[in-house]
């Protein structure tokens, strides 16, 4: 737990000098650098010192380049600690009135002082041109189909993640049996397997680029199909929709990622599979999990999802017997799983799906992205690696 | 599999142990008909029965509960059994022409059926076609020492027995007809043999009738004909007299003739006489005909077939006929084949026939032939399930006495013969204690009937047969003057069997049943959308039922029903059976078939659904309380009755197939696959595999939407008393789940009982909940705060459950096709759960709630939530905690019907059907298993077991193993504790070890693992450095 010190004088290299602004309010105080403390502490102590304990906010930070950038989990805290030179300025709104089109790029520096953004703040619909880019916050981010783990995963292999939440898109794709070639200790094998059978045009697969037709299915959420039925594979996949990610052997090998011989090592956001450990396709398991430093996040768990599974209850209105007709309209409404106000950045979203790829969160570490894109542009017509 | 190695490791040896004490898988049983039955044989002296089928399965019979099973290793159509009398030995010819030998055996003190020879009669190479070699008839000689075999080709072999080695004394044809007349012969050959009949006195001769009519009586020592007997019929049957002073045959063209048998005159023209008993107009033939004498005079005959081709040409019947008396068995399927129980003994001068045993396709039949009038013998095992198709099952576990009692008088006066003490077939005993509980099996049938059986030991009896088909006006109704008018033609007709698969009108087809056993009421639900309730009452009764309409749509626009109508009731009083009285008739508008139904007799409640909504209803003051539909506006084909499609569909195959039997069927009885239609059929089937081969081999991949068809389909129905509103005031509460994922529950507001018929039950809407993966709803369960089901009503206020813990949370059980989640009360949160399909891709069938004993100790007891899968393999789950506890392989994933006619029992057994008409028995616990358990004690010469004990027991039908109940001491426990202690550290430092996740192993640790746990610690402890070594594993990890 972080102490607050309320010693504003303190200007050791330790500390960190915050002056937090609400609404025309300012507080400051300061807090250990080296010990930060959680998002969910700090976001206590702000209501605390503000004396605005039930009030839901909106943390707000300025950075080095002027940039106005949310606080709102660990990461994005501890970065603002760790930025901060010293002082850290914070700019706190009340949620329910909060712009978030005042994050972004050049927010502060285009206002060029910190007084102006206030002012703008505390006035969100003044006249002002929109900003270039809207990035929202990491938060309300919906997370987007990936490629994922790519380095702990053989570069003949490809782990991909589609990410159906809120979307109208199909998922779009078909799967068949079919039969590859294994090297196994008696020479070449076939043996039965499942493949990528036809893209639906325009779905999630197809548009994201991340599937392609005769691509080899080898795990469904961190589960092996092999020795599995088509019907248990559809089965599977059906049942992790919502989340699916689709460990495949790209029919078209020639996009694979080149990994140079530090691995895993140097992607430090790539997260790890708990299952990899006892897969059979034989890459070395205990060497790759050896070498991943043990903080690495996980990209997923298999019960990870949970909360993006919450069934939903409707309390019926205890007070008056429910007329069946509005609950049935009730419920359908209330079941349709696209919330309206993600349509505007869904809208905004580009289609593309390099350019989805490229824009999710941090699965990618810079060098793999500009591999991964040039080469899905590059598809199959030359050979690049 | 590989992948639950790690996890396994991290297994507490201790909850292993606990483990293996509650769970075992074992195929214990198979109650009801076999199917397909194509041989049967009877042994007087061991009394005992045997049923082959085409599957290749042996089945002997004896007293009820003496059942042995033998499966030839080919799946070849056994085509006659023969009994080598006294010895427990049991000849076979199946359909490939080979000769299996069957020996009873004594193993763990019960008797056992083995397989110990097989023989197949080799071809004369170059002079014989193969089919010539083909085994037509089988002659055991009493003495049992000698097998003769007649061909196809005419010719006759002999083989030594038991070693089923061929002697060198081969009778052919060209033997025979050199004593034959020059006119008879013609240059014809005489066609295979037909019947082979030892002489009833002189063992050294035999009857060899042939296809074409001749008929020798041959000498097997002198090598010679003693007596020809030129018939001119085509041959059919032969039997013997008991004197051996004459015999009778049967023939093609559905007469028999009687022949006198003389040593002057060994060339016999003509018979004694001869008769067609249906003619004069050309008759079916007469497949095999009995002949037996009796001290009061006139003897017995007894043949199957002969009807009159174009009046009765498609009847199965067999004709019984003695002077003046003549009766006509008009059975509902094929006379497989048939004996009488007669007196044996040697120096008896009378056969004195006391009961005629037939076999049919579908059932058996058993006549009484000492009592005036020949009635039916009541079976006491091989009950024909399906005598009307089964459409539901139901299993209710410890039945209170008086329930059962009253059940059974109510039983008794349908059928005053229902006590099996006379019945014939008594060999063996039975061992299997006495059945603890009484248990209830509740069949739903087609034509609307409920069977009620007694579930409680190995053989399946009938108690009490319930028809809801009276209380509507139905078509099927003057069908029966038309029957009884028919009755007082010639022939005699006397309708046999119970076996008739032809509902008259598929709207009364059983779809649920529900019965609470302590109040004696029962919900019956069709589909018709009809669900009556009724009472058990021990009274004839005449009463009018109650009529409510429920309408489920309830002002839903834009729909047309177009399914069937509903079904109209009788006006007027009804006269009703002591048993169960219908007392209020619910119909479901639209009337789609009832999907689910429960009842709650404390709260005088029933709920039912369709594929359209579904409804509550107090039957107590006979109005409802509540109906909701569940349709999704987008669902257009609920509406349309896609049930009623399917009905009509099978509607007019059921024409059809009606024609195919009405059509000319040829009576070769043998002919089975040689035959033109044998071979349409085969090639039928082979056409029918290739077409569900080629189903389509792409799936697409796409989450459920909310408006897939049929989402509205309301799978299951709960009642509890638990907390919904609050968490501090209980009360009841009605539960629903649909196909779309969506759940329901209501508050209900039920009177006390002295207020009963002042206020009305209200019912208010407490919380729905749509499951994010919208698959279908299988069941719901509410837990109390100890975590266990709550109890049946009445059961705790008649104190035999402990009353639920009211005092912590509830929680609701909640189980989708994928996955099982419980949620605490009356919050709705989810507290655990278990994603089956993401981890196995198979997904739910079937889930029940069971109590799993300990073998170890009658005090530890688990409850469990059992499920069967898609895949036909069954899971077990600890509950509340939902971790993975066992996982057998049951059902073939290619046996739906199997699949989803599973039911469990709350003892952790099951039943399934494995054909239409056989139950499955099975059982999930380690202690609670009903199976055979009896002895045959058969004394033999040359024991052929004796020297051939080494072979392993054939695998049981099932193929499992039995787990050893008793071996489980105190002793093992403390040697387990040790050896954890002294192999455990390595595990808890594996960076695999998780052992918070219990996969289980029970499957298979064999008998022998076990014993090693029974060695030293060291001993032990090499011997898995040895396992794991042998399995390429490190040693540190692989700990049990």
């Amino acid at each position: 737990m972080n102490k607050n010190h309320r010693v504003p004088s303190n200007r050791t290299l330790n500390a960190v000098e915050v002056k937090s602004k609400f609404g025309a309010e300012f507080r400051r105080f300061s807090l250990d650098r080296s010990k930060p403390g959680r998002f969910d502490e700090f976001y206590g102590l702000l209501q605390h010192v503000h004396r605005i304990p039930n009030v839901d906010l909106l943390v707000g930070y300025a950075d080095v380049h002027g940039d106005l950038l949310p606080i709102n989990n660990d990461d994005n805290y501890h970065k603002a600690m760790s930025v901060a030179a010293p002082l850290l300025r914070l700019f706190l709104q009340r949620k329910e009135e909060a712009d978030y089109s005042s994050f972004g790029t050049d927010t502060v520096t285009r206002k060029k002082t910190p007084a102006v953004l206030a002012a703008v703040l505390l006035r969100p619909d003044a006249n002002k041109k929109k900003p270039p880019i809207i990035i929202s916050l990491p938060k309300d981010f919906r997370p987007v189909s990936s490629i994922i783990d790519v380095d702990i995963l053989p570069e003949t292999h490809r782990r991909v993640r589609l990410y159906k939440h809120g979307q109208e898109k199909p998922l779009g794709f078909y799967i068949r049996d079919g039969s590859s070639v294994r090297v196994t200790p008696q020479g070449l094998e076939k043996v039965p397997g499942i493949f990528i059978s036809r893209m639906v045009p325009g779905g999630l697969a197809e548009s994201t680029g991340l599937l392609a037709v005769n691509d080899e299915v080898l795990e469904v959420n961190g589960i092996e199909v092999s020795g599995k039925s088509l019907d248990q594979v559809t089965d599977m996949m059906i049942a992790n929709s919502h989340n699916l990610i689709i460990t495949v052997k790209p029919a078209n090998q020639r996009n694979n990622v080149v990994r140079s011989s530090g691995g895993g090592a140097t992607s430090g956001s790539s997260g790890r599979s708990s299952d990899s450990s006892t897969s059979v396709y034989g890459y070395s398991t205990p060497g790759s999990m050896a070498m991943t430093p043990s903080h690495i996040i996980q990209n997923y768990e298999p019960d990870e999802e949970s909360e993006d599974e919450e069934d939903l209850v409707i309390e019926a209105d205890r007070g008056t017997k429910l007329n069946p007709q509005a609950a049935a309209r009730a419920m359908a409404s209330t079941s349709m799983p696209a919330l309206p106000r993600y349509e505007p950045h869904l809208d905004l979203r580009p289609s593309n799906g390099t350019m989805a790829t490229s824009a999710s969160v941090g699965s990618l570490n810079a060098r793999d992205r500009g591999v991964e894109g040039r080469n899905l542009e590059e598809d199959g017509t030359v050979i690049t690696l | 599999m590989m992948k639950f190695r790690f996890r396994r490791q991290g297994n507490d040896p201790h909850r292993e142990k606990i483990k293996q004490d509650l769970f075992a898988f074992n195929k214990t049983v198979e109650h009801g008909f076999p199917n397909q039955p194509s041989a049967l044989a009877y042994d007087p002296k061991l009394q005992l029965m045997a049923i082959g089928t085409k599957s290749g399965a042996i089945k002997l019979y004896g007293a009820p509960g003496v059942e042995m099973t033998g499966l030839h290793k080919d799946t070849a159509a056994v085509t006659q059994i023969h009994f080598l009398y006294g010895q427990g030995r049991i000849l076979s010819l199946l359909d490939d022409n080979t000769i299996h030998l069957w020996e009873i055996v004594q193993r763990e003190n019960r008797s056992h059926l083995i397989e110990v020879h097989s023989f197949n009669l080799p071809g004369r190479p170059g002079i014989e076609s193969t089919s010539a070699t083909r085994v037509t008839v089988m002659l055991l000689n009493l003495g049992c020492d000698l097998l003769a075999l007649g061909t196809e080709g005419g010719g006759v072999h002999f083989l030594e027995l038991p070693t089923l080695t061929l002697l060198n004394k081969s009778l052919f044809q060209d033997e025979v007809m050199q004593s034959v007349p020059e006119e008879y012969k013609c240059g014809k050959s005489l066609g295979p043999v037909e019947s082979l009949q030892e002489h009833p006195k002189d063992s050294d001769k035999i009857l060899i009738g042939y296809s074409r009519g001749l008929v020798v009586l041959w000498d097997l020592n002198s090598r010679h004909v003693d007596n020809l007997f030129l018939g001119k019929q085509q041959l059919e049957s032969l039997v013997w007299e008991r004197s051996g002073n004459s015999f009778v045959s049967s023939h093609s063209d559905g007469g028999y003739m009687v022949w006198a048998v003389s040593s002057s005159n060994p060339c016999t023209h003509d018979p004694i006489s001869s008769t067609i008993p249906y003619g004069p107009f050309p008759c079916k033939a007469v497949n095999k005909i009995l002949w037996r004498t009796t001290e009061s005079g006139a003897p017995l005959v007894l043949f199957s077939g002969g009807m009159p081709r174009a009046s009765y040409g498609d009847r199965h019947c067999l004709t019984i006929l003695q002077d003046s008396s003549h009766v006509t068995l008009d059975f509902t399927s094929r006379v497989i084949d048939f004996f009488t129980i007669h007196c044996t003994d040697r120096d008896k001068e009378f056969d004195e026939p006391s009961a005629l045993v037939v076999l049919l396709e579908e059932e058996l039949v058993v006549i009484d032939l000492q009592m005036s009038g020949w009635p039916t013998v009541p079976a006491p095992y091989l009950a024909p399930l399906h005598s009307s198709a089964i459409t539901f099952s139901s299993h209710i576990s410890n039945v209170p006495p008086k329930f059962w009692e009253r059940m059974i008088s109510a039983g008794q006066q349908q059928c005053p013969l229902q006590n099996y003490d006379n019945w014939p077939i008594c060999g063996g005993k039975n061992l299997a204690p006495d059945p603890k509980q009484k248990e209830l099996l509740l069949t739903g049938h087609e034509d609307g009937t409920v069977r009620f059986w007694d579930a409680s030991g190995v053989s399946l009896k009938p108690l009490y047969k319930l028809s809801t088909a009276n209380i509507f006006q139905t078509d099927c109704d003057h069908n029966d003057s038309l029957t009884q008018a028919g009755e007082e033609e010639w022939p005699p007709f006397r309708k046999v069997g119970c076996f008739d698969p032809y509902s008259d009108d598929p709207r009364l087809g059983i779809q649920k049943i529900s019965l609470c056993k302590y109040s004696g009421k029962l919900v019956v639900a069709g589909t018709a959308g009809q669900v009556i309730v009724m009472v058990l009452s021990d009274e004839k009764s005449d009463h009018m039922i109650d009529v409510a309409t429920v309408d489920l749509l309830q002002d839903r626009e834009g729909f047309t029903w177009k399914g069937h109508d509903r079904l109209p009731p009788k006006m007027g009083p009804v006269v009703f059976a002591p048993g169960f009285q219908p007392v209020v008739l619910v119909q479901c508008m639209p009337p789609a078939a009832v999907t689910a139904v429960t009842l709650h007799a404390e709260w005088n409640l029933i709920a039912f659904g369709t594929s359209h909504g579904f409804g509550l209803f107090d039957y107590h003051r006979r109005s409802p309380v509540l109906a909701r539909c569940t349709l999704h506006p987008n669902d257009s084909l609920a509406m349309e009755g896609p049930l009623s499609r399917v009905k009509s569909l099978k509607k007019s195959l059921r024409q059809s197939f009606r024609r195919i039997r009405k059509s000319r069927v040829s009576g070769k009885k043998r002919a089975v696959v040689n035959s033109p239609t044998g071979k349409v059929r085969e090639a039928n089937a082979q056409l029918a595999e290739r077409d569900a081969e080629v189903t389509p081999v792409q799936r697409r991949i796409e989450p459920r939407s909310a408006d897939d068809s049929l989402s509205g389909v309301v799978r299951c129905l709960c009642f509890a008393d638990t907390f919904l509103r609050d968490g501090t005031h209980h009360g009841p509460t009605m539960w629903a789940g649909t196909n779309s994922g969506s759940v329901y529950a209501y508050a209900l507001d039920v009177p006390s009982l002295e207020k009963f018929s002042e206020q009305s039950v209200e019912a208010l809407l407490g919380k729905e909940i749509q499951l994010m993966h919208r698959a279908p709803v299988v069941s719901i369960a509410v837990l109390d705060g100890r975590g266990t089901p709550l109890p049946e009503p009445y059961e705790v206020s008649r104190d035999l459950a402990k009353a639920p813990d009211m005092q912590g949370s509830h929680s609701v059980l909640i189980a989708s096709e994928e996955q099982f989640k419980i949620f605490t009360l009356p919050k709705v949160s989810a507290k655990t759960k278990f994603k089956l399909t993401a981890h196995e891709g198979c997904r739910v069938r079937k889930v029940a709630l069971s109590n799993f004993t300990s073998v170890s100790s009658e005090e530890y007891s688990e409850n469990a939530l059992v499920c069967l899968t898609n895949l036909g393999d069954l899971h077990v789950f600890s509950v509340p905690a939902l971790r993975p506890q066992v996982r057998y392989d049951c059902i073939r994933k290619e046996d739906i019907s199997g699949i989803a006619s599973c039911v469990f029992t709350k003892t952790g057994q099951g039943f399934y059907l494995i054909s239409p008409s056989e139950y499955e028995r099975f059982s999930l616990s380690a202690r609670v298993i009903t199976e055979p358990l009896c002895r045959m004690d058969v004394e033999r010469p040359h024991d052929l077991s004796a020297h051939s004990s080494s072979t392993t027991l054939p695998p049981q039908a099932n193929g499992t193993h039995k787990t050893q109940a008793e071996s489980n001491s105190v002793e093992t426990e403390d040697l387990l504790e040790e050896m954890r202690s002294a192999l455990s550290s390595p595990v808890l430092d594996s960076p695999n070890s998780s052992a918070d996740i219990t996969l289980d192993t029970t499957g298979d640790l064999t008998v022998e693992d076990v014993k090693d746990f029974l060695m030293t610690v060291d001993e032990a402890e090499n011997n898995f450095r040895n396992i794991t070594e042998e399995d390429g594993r490190p040693p540190g990890i692989l700990i049990n």
